[in-house]
């Protein structure tokens, strides 16, 4: 039983070091800002969830748990809040959204 | 196990450590500072799993917080120019 939840909470934490790894790439490579809210709103957010879900598997059913799900859920919230908020302040100033070919194909 | 995604995690931080650097605009530079902060609320429940110590997850609870108010307080300063 131990060895299982062992297991379980293993492959949760390497899926969402993945994730994490993922939205780090993605941020650095995008080529418009607009693009790079995509890995950072999702891909983040998904990442911490699933390493998070992977201790709270792993402690099993106490305080701690009840912590991190608290953690889990508050950021689930607040995440793509942020990232909404900084796509608004950034359309409102004016960032243009990149566009793959100007004035070549047309 | 937790060190290995102790390592992995920080070693994603560095990477987007490129972006809040070189970051043509302002707001490249909030985003990179964002996705530092959520790694950062990882890291430090893995960190309190490391060394055992529960109340590291006291302190990725208000950190967690603080990343969300400082992202939403800097946007509304840029914004409009002041935090009335």
């Amino acid at each position: 039983m131990d060895i299982i939840r062992t297991i379980i909470s293993g492959i949760l934490i390497a899926t969402g070091c993945f994730l994490i790894v993922i939205a780090a790439i993605g941020v650095v490579r995008f080529p418009d800002f607009y693009t790079r809210m995509h890995p950072a709103g999702k891909g983040d957010t998904l990442g911490q969830g699933l390493v998070l879900t992977g201790l709270m598997v792993y402690e099993g059913f106490d305080l701690i748990s009840v912590k991190l799900l608290i953690i889990i859920i508050f950021i689930f919230i607040a995440n793509p809040t942020a990232t909404h908020a900084l796509a608004k302040a950034a359309y409102v100033a004016g960032v243009k959204p990149w566009v793959k070919d100007e004035g070549d194909g047309k | 196990m937790f060190n290995i995604a102790a390592t992995v995690i920080v070693l994603a931080a560095a990477l987007v450590i490129y972006r809040a650097i070189k970051g043509p605009r302002i707001y490249d530079r909030v985003l990179a500072v964002n996705v530092i902060g959520t790694k950062t609320v990882v890291l430090l429940a893995l960190i309190g799993y490391i060394y055992e110590r529960p109340h590291f997850l006291d302190i990725a609870l208000v950190y967690a917080i603080i990343n969300f108010i400082a992202t939403i307080a800097f946007l509304k300063y840029r914004q409009t120019g002041g935090l009335d």
